[in-house]
């Protein structure tokens, strides 16, 4: 009989948090500036230059580690990990090994078995590094150390995972989870969250664990799903050959769906962790904790419980609009505003959906306001404006977060509600179209939406539908 | 006992290339201070939390406000080799 | 009477007074290193046209009134391990030997915003690694008492400069000793405050827990005032501490009545020199004299503090001169093929002997396997001996025994057997592992001349004890006319 074989991953997870500063000095975390226009005497490894620690990383890991059920190390500690390269400007960075802040946490996925606890082995805080540019004319690279120092989380998970459908739904948890918190945006593919996976395979019902690789350069979950069942068959086939597997990292290639080995024998691999002399011990007491956990937002479980409840909108529409944490704000804001949630999550679910998918935006990235929202949905509601006319000033809604009152007001928008005006159009359009008006009279009742139609056109769509209707019906009986 | 080994490997990762004879007489003085080091355990320390800070000090911080401004002249100034605001290196594979 | 007889407090109020100026005091100093500093090569940078124009500003402030402290006005050198903004800073390495830093070390801030003009820079033991000032990049420097001997180290061009007269007062770095034995060897007064006093931002560290910056002084005087000035709490920093006793002129009286001192057996026993203990136990007796109350103690734990302090010292060494790589700054190596050869010949250039050797050793005690055996060991008796010295301070007020074994060692002795030459350190580096305070003294001679220091301990943050005893030492040589 055939070898059945198990898979058993286990994923590290760095996420950039949201600080305005670097994790150890003043200097901005905005991307975009000229290579290293954001770096000072600290964030370059000057020498004599020190360390001081960022308060708000504190704060983000400890809600992170809150909101993951994990215990907090009252006295936690920051160590450096010593390798040599570029990036690295001390050639150590600053990380914790031995008493990280936070440990021993979970967080419950859903699988098709029902849910599943993914255990945390550990959260700690540490430093990024800068970035290589490899140079298009010369045999050397360029470091600019922009990225130097901003301030990373790493969630260690243990090996609780036993296929890429679990490591995307726990992955999928983690990022909402902290884009609720608002700690990160975590985006994948700009690197602001960055999944290792390290990955073994036993015989079904072993109790060992295989030997592991991690397998680094994963920037889509997409990637990870392919890297994930590519390695289990490297592996799978080594063993089969009577191989073994060699602990080791490896690089993804997604595009050549293939790994290989990262190391040279320039890389020992052995960091020399040792406490951080620079950096004084971070005490966290029961007041702090309880301080961040009252903090907390209501997570997305307990929102949808909570919809389910108050709004009467499909279940749907629910997962949708909770799935962002921006979006759920800014559905919640709008509904209490317009009194309409169901029109709020038609708005979103329609019009928002597919112009962020036009525009390859995330739901973070919306920029209108629920004021302005709620304002669209009155034009309609009071029949300033007709439906077509909201789609168009939508759209300008979504590009620059205008108010449609002062849109529609500057752009002459309005629908008319001058009967005289709409009487001479409907009066017009029955004299061009006698075929129509002939059709309607024989009892081709279809034929009035034709006239409906050629009205709304003559009148650039500022009419009221159902106005037009019932006046060419008036007129077309005479 | 230091072997050529042990020295070879702590070269890796300090970075260090030491001639032979340098390697030889590093690994003879590494040798007897280690021998000297190994007095230590003549103490019992069983219990005892090692000490990595003397200083009476705990949670020190910074508020997450932006203090330092644009400061690449100053930071590129003792470069052995820049580019393009940059320190060049030479070429990495990753 | 000349200017450079005067000590440094003594100088600044000359100044204010206006019957000398800070550019006199500049020249003055200009002259002294002009005949000395071919032969004792205290300094890696002197720049006296700089310090003129800068004696010139300060001179302009002290007649306007804005600067008018007790050091306003009076020429002051550097270690070349703390950073000055604009002026070469090399650590005596040849890694460093281009770096010119862009911003000053905030102990150097404090010494402008005194009013002090700075020099140069002052020679030491590469990388503050060494007890001889041999071990500098850039030459040895000689002791002003006799050129056949050492300075000292590794503050060796601080406290020869301050010795010679070839400045008034210098800034030191004290990791194992660095100020005190240096200040001991040369006769002048050296001070290592307590672990979190003086801001380490700018000083290029060696063991980061164990380095401190201090004064190296004419006398007990100059010591208050200028660790006064350098005691602020740095926001920068974050093992800087605040404190709110830091007016240590004030603590200078000689009243030591009552005042307990211990006095340890192992600082008195094998390997000390009988001349160096000799005038060590007279210095003793000289304040029991003035109403101290003297008792002998053991202390048996000193015996494994060079261990601990050598294993904890080169493991947090080999991380902090990690950043040393040919990239950013500082020494590249000619050619090479590739990163890693880059590094490598890099290192192994700009890096000299005594420094590969800490680094090494640093590496192997962290490395996979070594580092629970080694330094977490270390770490363990440094609590050990820690304990003991709070033992001591539940009895004692001061401890009191020799900066060091012997007297000026000549010249190209001591680099031969590394571990002789870490032994010499036993007396002064208990202070920087349990991070407490403590001062050398100049207590007498030897019989070829040689200076002879003694070392009182204090306990943290106890620095007016230790200023109040050295100064009533100090005052009592005076008084009775004895040779210090």
């Amino acid at each position: 009989m055939e070898k059945q074989y198990e898979t058993v991953i286990g994923l590290e997870v760095h996420v950039e948090l949201a600080t305005k500063t670097k994790i150890f000095c003043g200097c901005s975390t905005a991307f975009g500036g000229a290579p290293n226009t954001h770096t000072c005497p600290v964030c370059t490894g000057m020498p004599g230059s020190l360390p001081v620690l960022n308060k708000q990383v504190v704060e983000y890991a400890l809600a992170v580690g809150i909101a993951a059920n994990c215990e907090i190390n009252k006295s936690c500690r920051f160590d450096r990990k010593n390798y040599f390269y570029p990036d690295n400007p001390q050639n150590y960075q600053i990380s914790q090994l031995y008493f990280p802040i936070c440990i021993n946490g979970y967080v419950e996925i859903e699988t098709p078995s029902g849910k599943k606890k993914v255990g945390i082995h550990e959260i700690h805080m540490e430093e990024d590094a800068g970035k290589l540019i490899h140079d298009e004319w010369e045999e050397v690279s360029l470091v600019d150390y922009n990225r130097s120092g901003v301030p990373l989380i790493e969630i260690v998970s243990e090996p609780d995972m036993r296929n890429a459908d679990e490591v995307i739904a726990y992955l999928e948890k983690l990022r909402e989870t902290i884009q609720y918190i608002g700690a990160s945006d975590c985006k994948l593919q700009e690197g602001s969250m960055r999944a290792d996976v390290n990955i073994s395979v036993r015989e079904e019902g072993a109790e060992e664990f295989g030997t592991r690789t991690e397998m680094k350069n994963l920037n889509s979950f997409k990637a990870i799903t392919r890297a994930i069942e590519g390695e289990r068959a490297r592996q799978i086939a080594l063993l089969e050959e009577g191989g073994e597997v060699i602990q080791e990292t490896r690089r993804w290639d997604d595009a050549k769906e293939c790994s290989y080995p990262m190391r040279s024998k320039e890389d020992a691999q052995d960091y020399r962790y040792f406490p951080e002399p620079d950096l004084a011990p971070v005490e966290i007491d029961d007041a702090w904790i309880l301080r961040i956990k009252s903090s907390l937002p209501e997570f997305r479980d307990a929102k949808m419980e909570r919809y389910r409840k108050e709004f009467v909108i499909p279940e749907y529409d629910i997962s949708i609009i909770t799935a962002s944490k921006h979006m759920a704000d800014l559905f919640e804001a709008a509904a209490a505003i317009s009194g309409q949630p169901k029109k709020v999550s038609n708005w979103l679910m329609g019009e928002t959906l597919r112009l962020l998918k036009e525009k390859e935006m995330d739901a973070e990235d919306i920029r209108f306001s629920p004021e302005n929202l709620a304002e669209l949905i009155g034009l309609v509601d009071e029949k300033v404006i007709t439906t077509s006319v909201a789609k168009e000033v939508f759209e300008v809604m979504f590009e620059n977060n205008v108010s449609p009152k002062v849109y529609v007001e500057e752009k002459g928008l309005k629908t008319v509600g001058d009967a005289d005006a709409l009487q001479k159009t409907v009066e017009e359009v029955i004299a061009a179209n006698p075929q129509s008006v002939a059709d309607y009279r024989n009892g081709k009742e279809k034929a009035i939406g034709f006239l409906v139609g050629q009205t709304m056109k003559a009148m650039q769509g500022k009419a009221d539908p159902g106005m037009v209707n019932s006046l060419l019906k008036e007129l077309l009986v005479k | 006992m230091i072997t050529d080994e042990i020295m070879e490997y702590v070269g890796i990762l300090a970075k260090l290339e030491l001639s032979p004879k340098e390697k030889e007489a590093a690994g003879k003085d590494m040798d007897s201070m280690l021998q000297y080091i190994d007095k230590l355990n003549e103490l019992d320390t069983a219990g005892v939390e090692p000490m990595s800070h003397v200083f009476p000090v705990k949670n020190v911080f910074r508020e997450d406000v932006v203090t330092n401004g644009d400061d690449r002249e100053n930071i590129l100034q003792n470069a052995p080799g820049e580019k393009d605001g940059m320190f060049v290196v030479p070429r990495t594979f990753d | 009477m000349s200017i450079l007889d005067l000590t440094a407090v003594e100088l600044s109020a000359k100044i204010k007074a206006g019957e000398v100026t800070a550019m006199q005091a500049v020249e003055a100093v200009r002259e002294v290193a002009a005949q000395k500093e071919d032969l004792l090569h205290c300094y890696v940078t002197f720049d006296a046209e700089g310090a003129i124009k800068k004696a010139e500003q300060v001179q302009k402030k002290i007649e306007a009134g804005e600067i008018t402290g007790p050091l306003a006005g009076v020429p002051a050198a550097v270690k070349d391990n703390i950073c000055t903004k604009g002026t070469l800073t090399t650590c005596s390495s040849k890694i460093l030997g281009n770096f010119v830093p862009s911003f000053s070390a905030q102990a150097v801030v404090e010494l402008e915003r005194a009013g002090a003009v700075i020099l140069g820079k002052t020679n030491m033991d590469e990388f503050a690694m060494g007890s001889t000032t041999e071990t500098s990049a850039f030459g040895i420097t000689r002791n002003p008492s006799n050129a056949e001997h050492v300075p000292g180290g590794s503050s060796g061009g601080s406290a020869a400069a301050v010795a010679a007269g070839e400045c008034f007062f210098a800034l030191g770095s004290d990791t194992g000793g660095s100020i005190r034995q240096p200040a001991s060897f040369c006769g002048v007064v050296g001070l290592k405050p307590t672990y979190g006093t003086v801001s380490r931002y700018g000083l290029i560290a060696y063991a980061s827990s164990l380095d401190q910056i201090g004064p190296l002084t004419k006398d007990v005087t100059d010591c208050a005032a200028l660790l006064e000035a350098l005691a602020k709490h740095d926001a920068k920093d974050s093992t800087s501490v605040k404190r709110e006793d830091t007016d240590f002129l004030d603590a200078l009286t000689e009243d030591v009545k009552g005042m307990r001192i211990g006095i340890p057996r192992d600082y008195f026993g094998e390997g000390l020199h009988p001349e160096v203990k000799e005038a060590v136990l007279q210095a003793a007796k000289a304040l029991e004299e003035k109403g101290a109350v003297l008792e002998e103690f053991d202390l048996s734990l000193v015996d494994y503090a060079i261990p601990a302090y050598y294993t904890i010292a080169a493991a947090e060494a080999s991380s902090n001169l990690e950043r040393f790589d040919g990239i950013k700054y500082g020494y590249r190596t000619e050619e090479y093929e590739g990163l890693h050869n880059m590094y490598k010949k890099t290192r192994s250039e700009g890096f000299g002997a005594e420094v590969k050797r800490r680094i090494m050793l640093g590496s192997f005690v962290l490395s996979s396997g070594y580092y629970d055996a080694y330094y977490l060991k270390a770490l363990r008796v440094r609590a050990l001996i820690k304990k003991a010295f709070d033992d001591a301070f539940e009895k004692y007020d001061i401890i009191l025994g020799p900066a060091a074994p012997t007297t000026a060692p000549v010249l190209g002795t001591s680099l031969k057997d590394p571990i002789k030459m870490y032994l010499g350190d036993i007396y002064t580096i208990s202070a920087n592992l349990a991070g407490l305070c403590a001062i050398s003294v100049p207590c007498g001679k030897d019989a070829k001349g040689l200076p002879i220091g003694l070392q009182l301990i204090g306990d943290c943050f106890q620095e007016k004890k230790l200023l109040r005893a050295a100064y009533a030492y100090e005052r009592s040589v005076i008084c009775t006319g004895k040779e210090a």
